[in-house]
């Protein structure tokens, strides 16, 4: 089986350590990786914010990237929900039917990776072990798009040493929302508010997602506020063993 | 315009200032979070909950095929039962509909229920300035009139206000001493109550909203829990009926599903109290003149866009309002429309068409919340990323080469540029590293200026590590032999 790791491009500039993370999980359960230079970014940020004729050329990059691949991974459910079920649309709108063959082809080898872990490998303990207390954030595109359920949960509980309790609330959005962020600032600084409030309200020292958009979101406050909370890709969770019981270097508010 | 025409301006300056008062935070996280787990407890005990939403979905999108035919199964269904019907193109031509009928009458005061579709038009303003006074018999709307306010939510328009705040009101607009009121719920209805009687016994003009039409028999539907619609619709003796023409449904059979969605997605009721039907006149019950007005003012225009016509589908259930965490807190008149939450940011740039409404698809952040509990299954963070390439693609045709010129827009053509090519990539990656430098303390970023000043004046934002992924990469394949 021919992996392609898609590490998307805030990942790849911002948070390389979850792409690190993924590689070391996938390569203990023994399977071997390619990274694909040819790979930017999704294009997301582009959709979202109503630039829609810029991403067609994303689209076919994406395409002639991994499109040699059994399967495509990465630690992001955002941008594969991006992927999954914007690209289909897009291609649509660039009137090009061999592109639109090409991404219906590709699409449903495309994977976020615990669904990946859980589903097409049928592994829920990875053998990891990390020894905090965390509490877990399902974002609203693993939700709400990809519809992941409690895959990293399921992950999450067969790590040794972690303990792991619930977030109140946790299906409300953390006001990230790409560039929502920035140009309604204060309604997205409100939403993060009771976000923190909650995760507070846990007593965790960590908080996990499946998304490091997400956590950048809700880890910038947690570090500008000094609340002694630090956030990890659900992927540096379980890359931690004993003896690398933090594989990430993300540091604490 | 229950009570006040809703505010035109920028969402986001609408939000800061919304924002700010305490109080209306309060009543909305309290009221929206009552309701959203109501409705859950409503929705989750029918096995069959969602095939209810696909069937409301299929009839609606197939119903708005078939819009024209159905349309004119349901005027010659409401002819031939002594109706009347008025095609009205717009909110102005609407409101002279209403006016004409009224003056006709020589009425000097109507009472009025359902009256989202009326509020969309102005026409409380439209009466008053030939001289009548149009009294609204919602209990929530009666507030929102007697305040002198936009409603705030399509079906609690006085969902922003709490109980004593609304004894306050009612002391002052019914000139009542405080020892003769309390804020207990009851008693603040007993006073409405009161207040009404006399109208609903004295005014001989009902003018109402409709919350379904049924073509094959020419029958209108008002569903509502008060009972005060019913005594609209049924005590004067002349009843003018204002209805978008995307209500209308083709038989009695879609009832069977529509009266299950709406009121579980709405009030989260298993059965709403009142549901009232009529057809037509009948001598000697009920009013002895119907004239129903059929409004367009927009909505063809969102019926003839394949991505955006299923914003019609909508029943006006409120659900995607009270579970949306941008209207939990910057509640309706933030979005200067009758139409706040979810539906209005995607219903209201579409009928209105303004440049402050056109800011309202960008007040959310598509996390979905809404499209997961739409009874009839109106995909909005879609419909929502449609109108925001709609909005884009004008702005460059106003600006036409001026364009480039916008910072976000130049800023977007340069990201796509630089994402097209790996290797331009890899340079700004570079670049971004070395500008970061003076910005960054203790690996954090703390105060960014201009556009990206919005994200650091709450967030501290990750400096740049010193090696991307693909770097880590890189020296990984060296070290073992480089067969990558």
């Amino acid at each position: 089986m021919r992996i392609g790791l898609f590490i998307p491009c805030f990942v790849d500039t911002l948070f390389p350590h979850a792409g690190m993370a993924t590689v070391r999980v996938l390569e203990r359960l023994g399977h071997q990786l390619d990274y694909p230079e040819g790979q930017t970014c999704c294009g997301q940020m582009h959709v979202n914010s109503g630039y829609q004729r810029e991403v067609v050329p994303l689209v076919r990059n994406f395409v002639r990237t991994f499109g040699s691949y059994d399967q495509v991974v990465a630690p992001s459910a955002s941008c594969v929900g991006e992927v999954r079920e914007v690209y289909p649309r897009l291609a649509r709108l660039a009137r090009d039917p061999a592109l639109a063959a090409d991404v219906e082809a590709l699409v449903p080898r495309v994977h976020e990776l615990t669904s990946f872990l859980v589903d097409t490998l049928g592994v829920d303990d990875v053998g990891a072990y990390f020894p905090h207390r965390v509490t877990f954030h399902p974002t609203c595109h693993s939700q709400r798009v990809l519809h992941i359920g409690d895959r990293p949960q399921r992950l999450l509980a067969r790590v040794r040493g972690i303990e792991l309790v619930p977030l109140p609330d946790a299906t409300e959005c953390c006001g990230f929302g790409g560039t929502f962020a920035v140009k309604n600032a204060d309604t997205s600084s409100a939403m993060l508010a009771s976000k923190v409030a909650r995760v507070l309200q846990t007593g965790a020292e960590v908080l996990a997602a499946a998304d490091n958009s997400c956590l950048m979101h809700i880890g910038g406050a947690l570090h500008r506020q000094r609340t002694g909370v630090r956030t990890a890709h659900v992927a540096e969770i379980l890359a931690a063993t004993e003896g690398s019981s933090w594989g990430g270097t993300e540091r604490a508010a | 315009m229950s009570g006040g025409t809703p505010r035109a301006q920028p969402f986001a300056k609408a939000a800061r200032e919304a924002l700010k008062d305490t109080q209306l935070r309060r009543n909305l996280a309290k009221a929206t979070g009552a309701i959203r787990e109501k409705r859950a407890r409503a929705t989750e005990e029918l096995p069959d909950w969602e095939a209810l939403r696909e069937a409301g979905r299929a009839l609606k999108a197939h119903t708005l095929a078939h819009l024209d035919s159905y349309l004119m199964q349901l005027e010659q269904n409401v002819v031939a039962r002594g109706g009347q019907v008025h095609w009205a193109r717009d909110a102005a031509e609407a409101n002279a509909i209403v006016r004409d009928l009224a003056t006709a009458l020589g009425a000097r005061e109507a009472i009025k229920v359902k009256s989202l579709t009326t509020d969309e038009i102005g026409l409380n303003d439209a009466l008053a300035a030939a001289g009548i006074h149009a009294i609204e018999t919602d209990l929530a709307e009666l507030i929102v009139q007697l305040a002198h306010e936009p409603s705030s939510h399509i079906l609690v328009p006085a969902i922003h206000k709490n109980r004593a705040e609304i004894r306050e009101l009612f002391l002052r607009a019914m000139d009542l001493q405080p020892s003769e009121l309390s804020d207990e719920p009851a008693a603040l209805a007993a006073a409405a109550r009161r207040f009404l009687r006399d109208k609903f016994l004295s005014v001989d003009l009902g003018i109402s909203g409709a919350n379904f039409a049924i073509a094959d028999s020419g029958t209108v539907c008002v569903v509502e829990s008060e009972g005060n619609g019913r005594m609209c619709t049924t005590l004067p003796t002349t009843l003018i009926t204002v209805m978008g023409i995307e209500k209308v449904v083709p038989d009695w059979s879609a009832m069977e599903v529509f009266l299950q969605l709406l009121p579980r997605s709405s009030t989260a009721e298993r059965m709403n109290p009142y549901t009232s039907f009529w057809s037509g006149v009948r001598e000697g019950d009920g009013p002895q003149a119907f004239h129903l007005v059929l409004l367009d003012n927009g909505r063809s225009e969102v019926l003839a866009s394949e991505d955006r016509r299923q914003t019609l589908q909508c029943i006006r259930c409120s659900a995607c309002l009270n579970v949306c965490p941008v209207y939990a807190r910057v509640g309706g008149h933030a979005y200067g429309s009758h139409y706040p939450g979810p539906i209005g940011a995607i219903l209201s740039p579409q009928l209105l068409d303004t440049p402050e409404a056109d800011t309202l698809p960008f007040a959310s952040t598509l996390c979905g919340a809404c499209y997961e509990v739409c009874p009839v299954k109106i995909d909005i963070p879609s419909v929502l990323l449609d109108l925001r390439h709609r909005s884009v693609e004008r702005k460059r045709a106003r600006r036409g080469r001026l364009a480039a010129l916008d910072a976000e827009d130049g800023a977007m053509r340069l990201a796509a540029a630089v994402f097209a090519d790996p290797r331009r990539y890899q340079q700004l990656q570079r670049w971004a590293r070395r500008v970061q430098r003076p910005f960054v303390r203790d690996g954090h970023v703390e105060r960014l200026p201009g556009y990206l000043g919005g994200w650091t004046s709450t967030r501290d934002l990750p400096a740049v590590p010193e090696r991307t992924f693909r770097e880590w990469w890189r020296s990984r394949a060296d070290r073992t032999g480089g067969e990558r």
